[in-house]
């Protein structure tokens, strides 16, 4: 029987394609079982979660919770503001001091990058990556492809455009790494200012003219600016932005077909795109969230049965 | 050990016609009852036992549906193997239905038992029913038996009980190996 590669998720960067594909068929199981009347499966009774938020997260920690939730885990949550990190201590030993609360997973969100893969090496509990910094964001990049492959089926030799704030971008680079995993040739696209120099060793093609970009893509993944976490300017105005990367629905409409549109949310409406497209029929954003469960639920329940 | 042969083709349709005109006798029009073949081996069953009867009753009015007992079963993180799951298919309400659980082979009960616990969340029929093409008594561990059994088997712990279906396996046939 096959089985994850890994015993934690840290990035996409550790799994390969069977893992991926592992990944979506137990999510396509969980997905019907959350339509259901009755949402829930007791896989995970005996399992105890913890969910780390050490940054802002609303749809991420919702979807965590949810998915464990459904399958009969027992949480605990945690967030930065109000802990003991603002007396000093250490994530080691805030981690390690949970994790002495017999919690056999740990689900982390942190601001600095590498801060998931840090704690791997150094505690001995399952970990999950929900975001660190600029560097990963794995369950969104699953979802994501679960959700185009959904829509286009196969990703082999689709072309993949990613759109905006790269370099600050950890769903950009989860997204990449995932996309070519599965096949799928991914072009990024932004303000040069917002593209990393030396991006091209991922064997991803630049293009920073956003319409033709467009005109050879199957699908968009349409970035969030990420104001947070820029500390200088990067472009000129935002209203520059809109004009040269914004996605508007007469733009859409030139194209040739019918491309997919997604947003890893949350979006600023009449930035990265207009309230027009993201609530038209070529986007699914609105699918991703749904999905986001349903992977989660999967990726929670492999790792489970890794657990020693 | 050589495998041993338990049924044969012609055994098998005979039980599958007496196992079908049980149920007939039972449930007559099929308006309350539903059959549910238990994934991913219960399923050929329940079709086969399915397509019998309607071809006795001449209509289609048997609803047949799936069930994947996966994320219900009690060995989930005790054994080995990831349990992969299958997809369930049940299109219709069982609610206030008998349902007729399909599964090809009973043995210690357990799948059973987490059948029971999934059926639930497809709401409240108004009675279970077992029905097995083999019943492999002495080995029970939980206080399961079968409603409509084709026949029971003694066997061994350490041994296994194949059932092979035309569909898949080019022969319908029962075999017992020593399981290593």
């Amino acid at each position: 029987m096959e089985n994850l590669s890994v015993d934690n998720l840290l990035g996409i960067k550790y799994l390969n394609s069977n893992d991926l594909n592992l990944i979506f068929k137990t999510a396509d199981n969980f997905k019907e079982v959350i339509n259901r009347k009755i949402k829930k499966v007791p896989s995970l009774r005996d399992v105890t979660i913890a969910n780390l938020f050490f940054e802002n997260s609303t749809r991420t920690k919702l979807s965590f919770e949810l998915a464990q939730k459904r399958l009969s885990a027992d949480v605990v949550n945690f967030s930065s503001s109000g802990s003991s990190i603002s007396k000093g201590e250490t994530l080691i030993d805030t981690v390690n001091n949970i994790i002495s609360m017999k919690v056999d997973m740990v689900v982390m969100r942190h601001p600095s990058p590498g801060a998931s893969v840090f704690l791997s090496k150094n505690i001995d509990s399952c970990i999950i990556n929900a975001g660190d910094g600029t560097h990963e964001h794995p369950t969104q990049a699953l979802l994501d492809a679960y959700s185009l492959i959904e829509k286009i089926g196969n990703l082999k030799n689709k072309n993949i455009l990613i759109v905006g704030d790269i370099m600050h971008s950890r769903v950009a680079l989860s997204n990449i790494y995932a996309y070519q995993k599965l096949g799928a040739n991914v072009t990024v696209c932004g303000p040069k200012s917002l593209i990393p120099n030396d991006i091209e060793s991922l064997n991803v093609t630049v293009d920073t003219d956003f319409i033709n970009a467009l005109k050879h893509c199957d699908a968009v993944n349409m970035l969030r600016i990420q104001n947070e976490r820029m500390s200088e300017s990067y472009f000129p105005s935002v209203r520059e932005y809109v004009q040269q990367y914004g996605l508007n629905k007469s733009i859409l409409d030139s194209l040739d077909k019918k491309i997919i549109v997604m947003h890893p949310g949350p979006i600023n409406r009449g930035v990265e795109i207009t309230s027009e497209v993201a609530d038209s029929d070529q986007a699914i954003i609105l699918d991703q969230v749904e999905n986001g469960v349903a992977i989660r639920m999967a990726v929670m329940y492999l790792l489970a049965a890794k657990l020693k | 050990m050589k495998p041993k042969k338990i049924l044969g083709a012609n055994e098998i349709s005979t039980i599958l016609n007496r196992l079908s005109f049980q149920l007939i006798e039972d449930h007559s029009s099929f308006k309350n009852t539903v059959l549910v073949g238990i994934q991913p081996r219960g399923s050929l069953l329940a079709k086969r036992i399915a397509t019998l009867i309607n071809n006795y009753n001449k209509s289609n009015n048997l609803k047949i549906g799936y069930l994947d007992i996966t994320f219900f079963r009690d060995d989930f993180r005790r054994s080995e193997k990831v349990l992969k799951a299958n997809s369930t298919k049940l299109d219709f309400s069982i609610e206030n239905k008998t349902v007729v659980l399909v599964d090809d082979v009973l043995f210690t009960g357990r799948s059973i038992r987490a059948a029971l616990s999934a059926i639930q969340s497809f709401g409240r029929p108004l009675a279970v029913k077992l029905l097995t093409l083999i019943d492999r008594r002495f080995s029970r561990e939980l206080p399961i038996q079968p409603d409509y059994c084709g026949t029971q088997v003694d066997s061994r712990l350490n041994e296994k009980v194949i059932v092979n279906w035309k569909e898949n396996n080019n022969e319908d046939s029962v075999y017992l190996i020593k399981n290593n």
